[in-house]
């Protein structure tokens, strides 16, 4: 499991008013911990209010490279702010996100192609997240058709099915599951799949349960990346057990200590 | 239209280590450094081939077959002999001492006789050394330690840590700065398990070699095989805790069935050859045998399997 640590964003309180203040040692506390904690990526989102979303962007970039060298996912829609991240980043982005719109995918997969980047590019369009898994599919199809159309490689390509929280759509958080399967056999190879995991409990009751009950059986339907808080320890346990039990890594009685020291 | 071939390309590589110490006549040898399987050169390299060490006793053998004994003549008689034998007579790149002397059933032995055995064997052979206990726990956590301290600074590999009794010997060699070899019976789960506890006390993962036990041609080293495949398996996609290099007692496992033992000397070393093999074919490192024409043919068959530009030469 790629995992993508979500906890630099702007969205939270504390981290809002660190990016307002450019409080560095918060966010590379952050950014450490998540890492230690098995983070492979780190996610950047300055959130919604920052007044300037362009210098924001490189003061994070730039504080974050300097405690740690894992790759960034930068998370905005304006696709100038994300290449001033790009022209910065040291090691390989992941561009956070593209929609499956024509226009959309044709500016993001360039910018990816001109710094090398990976793409998450999420099953939606100009009409809205799909309420079915056939629309989903579909608009997957349409990405991978348009990423392999401009040279960009399905390692390089996570598509989201857009996870919806529980309290709101609940048959959609099934429909989810059925997507990721057949992401799958839209191309060989295919594309990776990615969710944002904290979506599925928003609002709801005892999520951290939520959450990781949904990245098991997500997993198990194939999942090869989730954007979470790798600072719930249970959840970190669950995703580390979860990869025993399908076989992708060698069962020892210390399996969680195993997994931690790789 | 032409076929592509399909290769495999893997994340990480088997530990390298190094036994002995320079200034020896023969080594210091390293093992391990593997980036793919075994002898695949497309996929990955194999920079230190596969050491053959002989294996001989601190005692003169009261259970080898005769077709054993007769190798070495009268210098089996005393192990310093013998060690000096195996490497002037039969070129032994590095030498495997079994304290059975120690052993209550063979003489239970004292640790300072056995330590002067040791010490006796390293001034006059001269090679990389791996010393391992009779297999009686009690005895070898009261002598392995004593014999560590006393070869402190010559850097040998000591064994056998297994799950059950690990930490005296751990200890040892992490004072004595030795590597250590950590055994589990036909079983990777263990393997991993026994790794973790051992670095778990501080212990350097580089300086840890695998044993996964083996068994003689005709008694399941199929599934030797196939467990230390898994292993490395594992180990190439980036599971550190089985990225350790394999070493086989494939001596002590022949020469102990009847296939090998009762059929005279050219079939014992037969068997001894194929089981070895086949044994470096799934990835070990370092083989350890007991008759001289077995090292000799199964160092041929190694140097035969590995191009000249590959593979350094030690």
């Amino acid at each position: 499991m790629i995992v993508i640590g979500e906890l630099i964003n702007g969205m939270y309180k504390d981290v809002g008013k660190a990016i307002s203040k450019k409080e560095t040692d918060l966010i590379q506390h952050l950014a450490v911990d998540q890492v230690k904690a098995g983070a492979n990526i780190l996610d950047v989102n300055m959130g919604p209010y920052t007044t300037d979303p362009k210098e924001d962007m490189k003061w994070l970039v730039e504080s974050i490279q300097k405690v740690t060298d894992v790759p960034l996912s930068l998370d905005c829609s304006n696709i100038d702010v994300i290449e001033g991240g790009l022209k910065l980043a040291k090691n390989r982005v992941v561009i956070n996100s593209t929609s499956a719109d024509q226009d959309k995918m044709d500016r993001i997969f360039s910018l990816a192609k001109k710094y090398n980047s990976q793409v998450i590019a999420l099953t939606m369009d100009k009409a809205g997240v799909p309420n079915d898994k056939e629309k989903r599919v579909e608009l997957a199809a349409v990405i991978v058709e348009k990423a392999l159309e401009m040279g960009i490689s399905m390692d390089d390509l996570y598509i989201d099915p857009v996870l919806l929280p529980v309290n709101v759509a609940q048959p959609q958080v099934s429909i989810a599951f059925e997507a990721i399967r057949d992401l799958k056999l839209i191309s060989d190879p295919a594309p990776k799949s990615v969710i944002g995991l904290s979506n599925v409990s928003q609002r709801a009751k005892n999520r951290s349960l939520v959450n990781r009950t949904y990245l098991v059986m997500a997993m198990a339907n194939g999942l090869t990346a989730a954007i979470l808080d790798p600072l719930d320890k249970e959840l970190m346990d669950a995703m580390i057990t979860a990869e025993l039990l399908l076989n992708k890594n060698i069962y020892c009685d210390s399996f969680l200590d195993a997994y931690r020291k790789r | 239209m032409s076929i592509e071939l399909v290769k495999e390309k893997y994340a990480g590589p088997v530990n390298t280590l190094e036994i002995g110490k320079p200034g020896l006549k023969s080594g210091p040898i390293v093992i391990g450094g593997e980036t793919g399987l075994p002898f695949m050169f497309r996929e990955g390299e194999m920079p230190n081939r596969p050491i053959v060490a002989l294996e001989i006793l601190d005692m003169e053998p009261t259970d080898w077959p005769p077709a054993l004994m007769g190798a070495f003549g009268n210098a089996i008689k005393d192990p310093v002999d013998w060690a000096v034998e195996c490497v002037s007579r039969h070129n032994a790149k590095a030498l495997c001492v079994r304290l059975q002397s120690i052993h209550p059933d063979f003489g239970n032995r004292s640790p300072d006789k056995a330590v002067s055995v040791l010490k006796n064997i390293i001034e006059r052979a001269g090679v990389p050394l791996i010393v391992v206990g009779c297999g009686d726990d009690e005895r070898d956590n009261d002598v392995l330690p004593k014999a560590s301290q006393a070869l402190k600074g010559e850097n040998c590999l000591f064994g056998i840590a297994t799950q059950s009794n690990y930490k005296t010997l751990t200890a040892t060699c992490l004072a004595d700065g030795h590597s250590i070899i950590a055994e589990s019976p036909i079983d990777c789960n263990i393997a991993k398990q026994l790794n973790i506890l051992i670095t778990d006390m501080g212990f350097d993962p580089s300086r840890i070699v695998m044993h996964p036990t083996t068994t003689a041609l005709g008694y399941g080293m199929e599934y030797v095989y196939s467990i230390m495949e898994r292993s490395r398996l594992a180990a190439f996609i980036g599971d550190k805790s089985l990225a350790m290099p394999f070493l086989l007692f494939v001596g002590a496992e022949t020469w102990k069935v009847k296939e090998a033992k009762d059929f005279g000397e050219a079939q014992g070393v037969n068997w001894e050859v194929a089981t070895s093999a086949a044994m470096v074919q799934a990835g070990a490192d370092m083989i350890v045998v007991r008759h001289p024409g077995s090292a000799k043919t199964i160092t041929a068959y190694i140097d035969k399997l590995i191009p000249r530009s590959s593979g350094r030469d030690k």
